[in-house]
């Protein structure tokens, strides 16, 4: 990659400007960065943008419920899996039914396969290659190919196995790969044959193996240079925030199911409550230079977008997972979550960076329970559906999605046709926090005096690429970083360089 | 013979049509064989401007995927449109409008009134909106501007061919691309990557005779996994539907929700649809009829589910000062 200065007029003296990075990719579609300069260089404030609105929460009203598992998908077409559960879980609730042992297993597995194949290409092919590779490496190796030449030739096959395990389970249970079909309340719309259930064992072997082999390609290549260790721990890179994140009964990670839990900045319990009741805790508040809300603890309330105990902004997502939660539900990933925790001087982990590890713990979680349920003895059950009886009328549904808790909440009359919709989609949780992470990093990053440079745009980059698989996820596969456009105005709104890679 | 140079955009979209590209697995390094792709913003560092400053017709084919929702894909349409030879509507979105232009039975102000201030967890005591230009106490702060109406891709620029689906099958993709790179292309106007039946054509349920006394929803039955959907009752849209996407759907248990968009020679698939139900209501009583029709919970968003923007409908009516100030 190459740093193009265009000659540009001088600023006149002023020293105020603006920085635009635009566009950044995939968050319902498009996203950019303005960050505006104080007077002697520094970095005044920063806003990370979102051009996008498609009004999901109007258009489903008058629809009949059950087909919101089918349209809701829709909202996001790189984890259609994790709206699909959301909403095949709220239908549940509107109708008061609960599926039959081997329909809930079955969501369960399709959702953890899901949720191995998005974290392992998450991990090669967006936020991994900044270490493996190194973030100050020639942005041309800082991708995929970059990797597959650290780490070998093989691990590229591996990665688009992976890949296409994930998916490939995905459709055998849910009909289609990309916006799979199978949810209904009450459970699934089919079962599997005991064919396709020894496939899917397979599968979760190559999984487990997978997960253990990328967390000693973590440890070895990340964790074996210290230099990468202390860019994780930096200031630059740190948030003392609340953190929120779905637990099972014995406080473990759940991606499934179970109630929310919200940790302090000093990790200790702040709330602990069943998903339906999600409005007593969680509030959105409006921006006008965004598309997007800004979700914030409701009992703490809003204070701007800073951090600290006073503030209401919380994080979600695998780091936030972790800290909210006691342990793992798999013996191989809690082994790995007490390593993670011991190396980085306990719980809860402030350093955004250190999501991309605990990404990885999750991807053997969510792997090792892939397996654990293709052995299950319900899981080729027939009894994949109760049919419900009650009356329709309103319900919530929450799962994991890889880039936070996702909210589906319904209303309906008692056809069950749609009163009211309200979601809080995952990567929206974050919004507040990936602002925040942005200023400051360029606040480290973009000195009065210094050259803006290679390393400026991508250490910015990191530090809102920990957050969310969503943004790059589609280049899982191909070589390629973000696109990423600076431009820069000086203090009369005038444009005095534009940066981009050519 | 030169390389291919191939963009790929997406515009209001989902990214599942990305995902579909990426579903190629190993068969992407075959398309990286014959083709350059000068423009995929999300995989490659192509910029806006690097767009901006090509020479028009630069780009041989566009897979451009995604409805017209906002001036900034507007804008890429036409951009896209005056530096491509041949412009093709990827996937449902851009093809009919998709499931975003279910949006069309409602107007901006609906929406934002719902997204900003109606949602029960919603906190905004000031009614603050989105702004298409604000003033920070930093600077000014720009979005682009939100329309009333959905538009397909071909209702915004001229396009040459298009690819059904929601999303397109995988190996529907393969297709469309060894179509591209052998220049073996059907005449400018065509649907491709697809088939030219029915859905039915390609469902492997049995299917004896269509005579329906009451339609249930998929919610209610658990239906006889070998046999027609319609004909146990549960609206199906395979009969409107075009073929190509090898009734995925059908093999879960679940029914057509019309992704491949009016079957070959139907002009309004919604009204294929009630024209293909009306003729398996089993009675002769006209009472008898309407009251098994009126069971169809959500006509709009069950005939139209991908297909409202193109359809002969479009939109519902608009506010009478929406719709002046949209014309």
């Amino acid at each position: 990659m190459q740093i193009m200065e265009q000659t540009a007029p001088a600023a006149d003296g002023a020293a105020r400007q603006r920085i635009k990075i635009d566009p950044v990719t995939r968050l319902e579609g498009h996203g950019k960065i303005e960050i505006f300069l104080t007077e002697d260089g520094g970095v005044r404030d920063a806003f990370f943008q979102i051009p996008e609105l498609r009004g999901f929460e109007k258009f489903c009203e008058g629809r009949p419920v059950e087909e919101l598992a089918r349209i809701t998908p829709r909202i996001c077409g790189v984890c259609p899996e994790a709206h699909h559960m959301a909403s095949s879980k709220a239908l549940d609730a509107v109708y008061h039914v609960q599926p039959p042992p081997a329909g809930r297993k079955l969501r369960e597995l399709l959702y953890n396969a899901f949720t191995a194949g998005d974290h392992t290409t998450h991990f090669y092919a967006l936020g991994g290659p900044d270490f493996v590779v190194g973030p100050d490496a020639p942005a041309a190796e800082r991708n995929i190919l970059g990797v597959i030449a650290k780490v070998g030739l093989e691990i590229g096959g591996k990665v688009i196995k992976m890949r296409a395990a994930g998916q490939e389970v995905v459709k055998i249970i849910g009909g289609k790969a990309i916006h799979p079909v199978c949810g209904l309340p009450g459970g699934v719309s089919k079962a599997i044959t005991e064919d396709e259930r020894q496939r899917i064992e397979e599968i979760g072997r190559y999984m487990v193996e997978f997960a253990q082999f990328s967390l000693k390609v973590f440890d070895q290549i990340v964790l074996g240079n210290s230099a990468y260790v202390d860019l994780i721990q930096s200031d630059a890179y740190t948030h003392r925030t609340y953190y929120m994140g779905l637990v099972n009964a014995k406080n473990q990670v759940d991606f499934y199911d179970g109630v929310v839990r919200v940790v302090t900045p000093e990790g200790r319990e702040f709330a602990k409550f069943a998903p339906a009741d999600y409005l007593e805790h969680i509030a959105e508040h409006v921006e006008p230079w965004s598309y997007l809300k800004f979700p914030f603890l409701k009992k703490v309330g809003w204070k701007g977008l800073i951090d600290g105990p006073e503030s209401g902004v919380y994080r979600a997502a695998p780091l936030a997972r972790l800290n909210a939660a006691d342990g793992m539900a798999t013996p191989l990933a809690q082994a790995e979550y007490e390593r993670m925790f011991d190396t980085l001087g306990g719980k809860p982990v402030h350093a955004t960076l250190a999501t991309h590890w605990a990404r990885l713990v999750e991807l053997l979680q969510a792997a090792e329970r892939t397996l654990e349920l293709s052995r299950d003895p319900d899981i080729t059950s027939p009894d994949v559906r109760t049919i419900p009886t009650a009356t329709p009328d309103e319900g919530v549904g929450v799962v994991e999605a890889p880039r936070g808790i996702l909210f589906h909440h319904y209303r309906t009359d008692e056809r069950g046709l749609v009163k009211k919709v309200n979601l809080i989609v995952g990567t929206t949780n974050n919004n507040a926090a990936i602002c925040m992470s942005i200023k400051k990093a360029a606040q480290a990053l973009i000195r009065p005096g210094a050259p803006i440079t290679d390393g400026l745009l991508n250490k910015v980059e990191m530090a809102f690429r920990a957050y969310d698989p969503c943004f790059g996820c589609a280049t899982h596969t191909l070589p390629g970083q973000m696109p990423l456009e600076v431009s820069i105005y000086d203090a009369q709104g005038r444009l005095v360089h534009t940066l981009s890679r050519a | 013979m030169s390389r291919l140079k191939l963009a790929l955009y997406w515009a209001s979209s989902c990214g599942g049509c990305e995902i579909a590209v990426l579903d190629l697995a190993e068969k992407i390094l075959d398309v990286t064989q014959v083709a350059d792709i000068v423009f995929w913003p999300v995989a490659l560092d192509f910029k806006y401007a690097d767009v901006q400053a090509m020479p028009d017709k630069h780009i041989d084919v566009c897979l451009f995927n995604g409805a017209i929702r906002t001036s900034e894909n507007e804008h890429l349409a036409h951009l896209l449109r005056n530096k491509s030879k041949v412009l093709v509507a990827f996937g449902s979105c851009a093809h009919m409008g998709g499931i975003p232009s279910l949006a069309n039975a409602f107007d901006r102000e609906a929406i934002f009134a719902r997204v900003y201030h109606e949602t029960p967890s919603t906190d905004n005591p000031a009614g603050t909106r989105p702004q298409t230009s604000w003033t920070s106490p930093s600077g000014d702060l720009e979005l682009p501007a939100f329309h009333d109406t959905v538009k397909t891709l071909d209702q915004t620029v001229p396009v040459d061919y298009f690819v059904p689906g929601c999303p397109p099958a995988v190996p529907q993709i393969w297709n469309v691309i060894q179509a591209i790179a052998s220049g073996n292309l059907p005449p400018a106007g065509s649907i491709v990557g697809a088939g030219n039946k029915t859905v039915c054509d390609e469902c492997k349920r049995v299917k004896e005779e269509k005579k329906v006394k009451a339609f249930y929803r998929p919610l209610q039955v658990k239906p006889d996994p070998q046999r027609c959907l319609l004909e146990q009752g549960l609206i199906c849209l395979g009969p409107a539907t075009r073929s190509g996407c090898g009734a995925l759907c059908l093999d879960a248990n679940m029914p057509c929700r019309g992704c491949y968009g009016p079957a070959e020679g139907v002009v309004d698939q919604g009204a294929k649809m009630l024209s293909a139900l009306a003729s398996i209501v089993d009675t002769t009583e006209p009472e008898e009829a309407e009251r098994i029709l009126k069971e169809v919970a959500d006509p709009l968003g069950t005939f139209y589910r991908f297909g409202l923007a193109s359809s002969l409908l479009h939109r519902t009516r608009m506010p009478a000062a929406a719709a002046a100030k949209e014309a």
